[in-house]
């Protein structure tokens, strides 16, 4: 068994039997599912070895040859970098869950919910089809929703995971139409061949299609300007699944598929601009709107979408130095993201809230989650020792270094940074120093569960930080290399002495902190410039949804009215309509010779039927009129009998008697004929009628005009027996050449069954039928 | 509305038409027959017994829950299907056992897959019979 099939198959095993496993184990569960992520985490760690110098490690099962689609996983260096990311906080995480949510009678699908979206992700990341890959960023999308409205009991919870769900999805499903041309274009759905044809993809005509896109599916799911608002709303999730999903991965797939295709679709005009544009704006207007928030996960969130603009814009520039900055602020701000998200959790688990004006004074209650969120926020603000002090020196030089508007990315750039230094101080100090302040909960420190995950992540930061070359550089460098084949291997160092990279960096810290001096002056006399506000892309969604809700109403109260009479005669005209349109359009009707003549039985059998038909046309008596379908159907039957249909007469048979059967249950519910039939309805219905009869007529006659294809029935009769060892043709198609259709028929059934029941159930609840 | 003679003649009857609807499912592969045309038979077998005596008797004498046969052979029919995969073989790939066996005949995954579509059919059937005639009996 290959591993990486292994681990992402495994993940889903693991979720699947995750609630069985925690009403068997109670708390100590969560020692057992960690298990799973921290065995992946040193599985990947070590496999890192073997791909250090570019190497890549691929594994592919044919799923579904006729399409190219394949299951194939490849290992390289930015997936493992990823992966490692998803399985460690994932780890971390599950802990951190267990201390969270300690008691509450739903953890068990938490459980099962992250293992789930672990499994997704990791599927995402080790893709190497790109069918595959969407296959599992749809299903990251959705165990985002069910995340989300995980206490689906608040209206603002569903309203979150509805938005999040909605936004990614569309993006998700233009993705899919742009991996769809690029399959076509390219041949293949492997990346890795299609790499080797990317000069023949970025030089075909669909190519901006392709790339815009694909684009699309990225700038939603990492929440790029101007599709950031979700990202915010989905903080109504618990805060385990913000720490993990929201900040550290799920939103940084859109990152790691721009990654992904910088080597296929990256290199042009088009890129460069589109994706360093939509990066920047969302850089500086996360950081901006970062600012002015006061409910601390909120003042995360937002510094999540600034962040997620920088790593967009570090790839939409694409040299070799933006590159090495974006790998490295990947893992950065997981780090420190994930470890300041959590120590929010904490704050709100213990104190009873997160707005920034109501707590203050917690670092003698909390000392631990203090210095955490301290050491955590000095990586935020790019300060030394920290890693991140490291990776904001590369940003700075891959913007100087920018091969177009070199001086407004620098720009944008410090003021960003300068304001999440200010943010970053604003997280440090504002809960933990000054005065103590009442909170609806008397504050203590977090159990160990809750500040385990943060304080590792910190740990992390700053030992990286210290030790990076040794511990850190050849993931590292294999990471840019598989995103940039031809960047060549640096050493990562703390300290480049004195430069003009330094310079700015001490410039920003000063600026971040003057602004977070300021921050009570600021906010008193400014909000966010009217330009910001008006900007709401959010309002546009919000009047999409509305829109398509409205239409849908009134297009619903048209159509469907709720009367069964109705949806039969609405259907039966537009088949009408559209028949006999592409009759017409088809020109002259051949008609068929009459062959082999008339039998007395088939004209008297035809007569019974038009008899019963007629009857079932004038009748007032709503028993008369079952009875004559009744005699219709059978007459049916007999033809098949006749003509040598034996399987679908029975079926016929049992079907009419059952409908019998149905109709004497009903009987009595069905409106009285006299009270909803007037002559001029009997009319209109009985025209329909006939033309839908006319029109079939006609059909019948034009296709037994036509010679009977002769390749497929003298091909199931010869293969029926060979291949699926039974003679009786129709069963054997049913079950066996087709049989993939009648699962599909089947579970429609179940499914239509389900919904009756639950439609009586519903009538008889508001008290009618 | 009890009558003697109609829940005389089911109690008769009923075991018939479940046999009977068993050889028309299992001969289906060679002869007309199969497993909807089984199903919609056993289904309406049960039927009779419904408007012989009741819904509730007829609920009891069934055993498990229609949604349960429907769960069973929606299982099946999938089960069926991926056996061939772990079989080695495409999904949905017949596989069959060389060997005849006695009354049955020959067996193999469309077989199994043909049960499947016995008691979906025999589930939903009567999960909306049952349905209607509580509606009915409220």
């Amino acid at each position: 068994m290959s591993l990486l099939t292994l681990i992402v198959l495994l993940g889903f095993l693991v979720a699947a039997v995750a609630p069985a496993l925690t009403s068997l184990l109670g708390r100590r569960v969560k020692f057992v599912l960690v298990l799973y992520p921290a065995g992946t985490f040193v599985a990947l760690w070590l496999m890192v070895p073997q791909i250090e110098n570019g190497n890549v490690i691929v594994e592919s099962f044919s799923w579904v040859p006729a399409l190219g689609v394949n299951l194939s996983f490849l290992l390289d260096g930015i997936s493992a970098l990823v992966g490692m990311i998803v399985s460690g906080i994932g780890a971390l995480i599950i802990i951190y869950a267990g201390g969270y949510l300690r008691g509450h009678a739903q953890i068990s699908r938490m459980y099962a919910l992250l293992l789930f979206f672990m499994a997704s992700m990791l599927g995402v990341v080790f893709s190497a089809n790109l069918i595959g890959l969407f296959v599992f960023w749809e299903l990251t999308s959705i165990s985002s929703y069910l995340l989300i409205g995980f206490n689906h009991e608040r209206l603002s919870s569903r309203a979150g995971a509805l938005q999040a769900l909605l936004v990614t999805g569309l993006g998700g499903l233009a993705m899919l139409a742009g991996f769809i041309l690029m399959g076509m274009v390219g041949g293949s759905y492997e990346i890795t061949e299609l790499i080797s044809r990317a000069d023949v993809l970025r030089a075909h005509e669909f190519y901006p299609a392709m790339l815009l896109l694909v684009l699309l599916g990225a700038f939603t799911k990492s929440a790029q300007v101007p599709f950031h608002f979700w990202l915010p709303n989905a903080m109504e999730a618990p805060t385990p699944v913000s720490a993990y999903l929201h900040s550290a991965t799920m939103v940084k797939a859109g990152v790691f598929l721009l990654a992904r295709m910088m080597s296929i679709l990256g290199g042009t005009d088009w890129w460069h601009y589109a994706v360093s544009f939509a990066g920047a704006s969302t850089m500086f207007l996360g950081a901006f709107v970062a600012f002015y928030q006061s409910d601390l996960k909120r003042v995360l969130a937002f510094t999540t979408v600034s962040a997620l603009g920088t790593l967009t814009l570090l790839l939409g520039l694409g040299t070799e130095e933006a590159v090495r900055a974006a790998m490295l602020f990947f893992l950065v701000h997981a780090l420190y993201k994930g470890a300041l998200f959590m120590v929010t959790g904490s704050i709100d688990h213990e104190t009873g809230t997160r707005l920034l004006d109501r707590i203050g004074g917690l670092r003698r209650a909390m000392p631990i989650t203090a210095v955490t969120a301290i050491v955590a926020s000095l990586s935020m603000a790019g300060l030394p020792p920290m890693l991140g002090f490291l990776s904001k020196e590369l940003l700075y030089e891959a913007k100087v270094q920018a091969p177009f508007a070199s001086f407004l990315l620098i720009s944008l750039g410090v003021l960003s940074n300068a304001l999440m230094v200010g943010v970053a101080a604003l997280v440090a100090f504002r809960p933990f120093f000054g005065k103590t302040k009442d909170t609806p909960k008397h504050p203590h420190e977090a159990p160990w569960s809750m500040w385990l995950g943060p304080a590792t992540l910190t740990l992390i930061s700053l030992v990286f930080g210290l030790l990076t070359a040794p511990l850190l550089g050849g993931l590292w460098n294999a990471a840019v290399i598989s995103v940039h084949p031809e960047a060549s291997p640096v050493a990562l160092k703390l300290w480049h002495g004195l430069n003009e990279i330094v310079a700015l960096s001490a410039f920003t810290v000063l600026l971040g902190l003057l602004l977070f001096w300021m921050r009570d002056r600021i906010l008193a006399v400014s909000r966010p410039p009217a330009f910001l506000r008006a900007l709401k892309a959010e309002q546009i969604y919000q009047l999409m949804i509305a829109g398509t809700l409205s239409f849908a109403k009134r297009v619903t109260a048209v159509f469907q009215d709720g009367l069964l009479r109705h949806y039969v005669m609405f259907v039966t005209l537009v088949v009408v309509m559209f028949g006999f349109w592409s009759l017409l359009a088809a020109g002259p009707i051949e008609f068929a010779e009459m062959s082999g003549g008339l039998h007395v039985h088939d004209v008297i059998i035809a007569l019974v039927m038009l008899g019963g038909a007629l009857m079932a046309a004038y009748s007032n008596s709503r028993l008369v009129v079952i009875g004559s379908l009744g005699i219709v159907g059978y007459g049916i039957s007999m033809i098949f009998l006749l003509y040598g249909a034996p399987d679908l007469a029975m079926t016929q048979f049992a079907v009419e008697t059952l409908s019998v059967v149905l109709f004497v249950l009903i009987l009595a519910r069905l409106p009285r004929i006299k009270d909803i039939v007037s002559n001029v309805v009997r009319v209109r219905d009985g025209v329909i009628a006939g033309l839908a009869g006319i029109l079939l007529t006609v059909l019948l006659v034009i296709a037994t005009a036509e010679p009977l294809s002769s390749r497929v029935s003298p091909f199931y009769s010869a293969a029926s027996y060979l291949e699926a060892k039974g003679r009786n043709v129709v069963n054997v198609i049913l079950v066996d050449f087709r049989g993939v259709d009648t699962l599909g028929e089947i579970t429609v059934l179940a499914i239509a069954a389900v919904g009756v029941f639950a439609l009586l159930r519903q009538g008889s609840k508001e008290g009618k039928p | 509305m009890k009558s003697v003679i109609l829940s005389t003649v089911v109690r008769l009857l009923l075991p018939l038409i479940l046999l009977f609807s068993i050889f028309i499912l299992l001969r289906g592969h060679n002869e007309p027959g199969g497993g909807f045309i089984g199903g919609l038979a056993a289904a309406s077998g049960w039927v009779l017994y419904l408007f012989a005596f009741g819904s509730a008797e007829a609920k009891r004498a069934l055993r498990l829950e229609p949604l349960h046969f429907i769960i069973l052979g929606l299982t099946l029919a999938l089960g069926s299907g991926l056996f061939s995969v772990a079989a080695g073989k495409s999904f949905m790939q017949g596989v069959w056992l060389d060997a005849m066996v006695p009354v049955l005949g020959k067996i193999g995954t469309p077989v199994v897959f043909d049960v499947g579509v016995y008691f979906v059919v025999i589930g939903i059937v009567l999960k909306i019979v049952f349905a209607l005639a509580e509606e009915e009996g409220r």
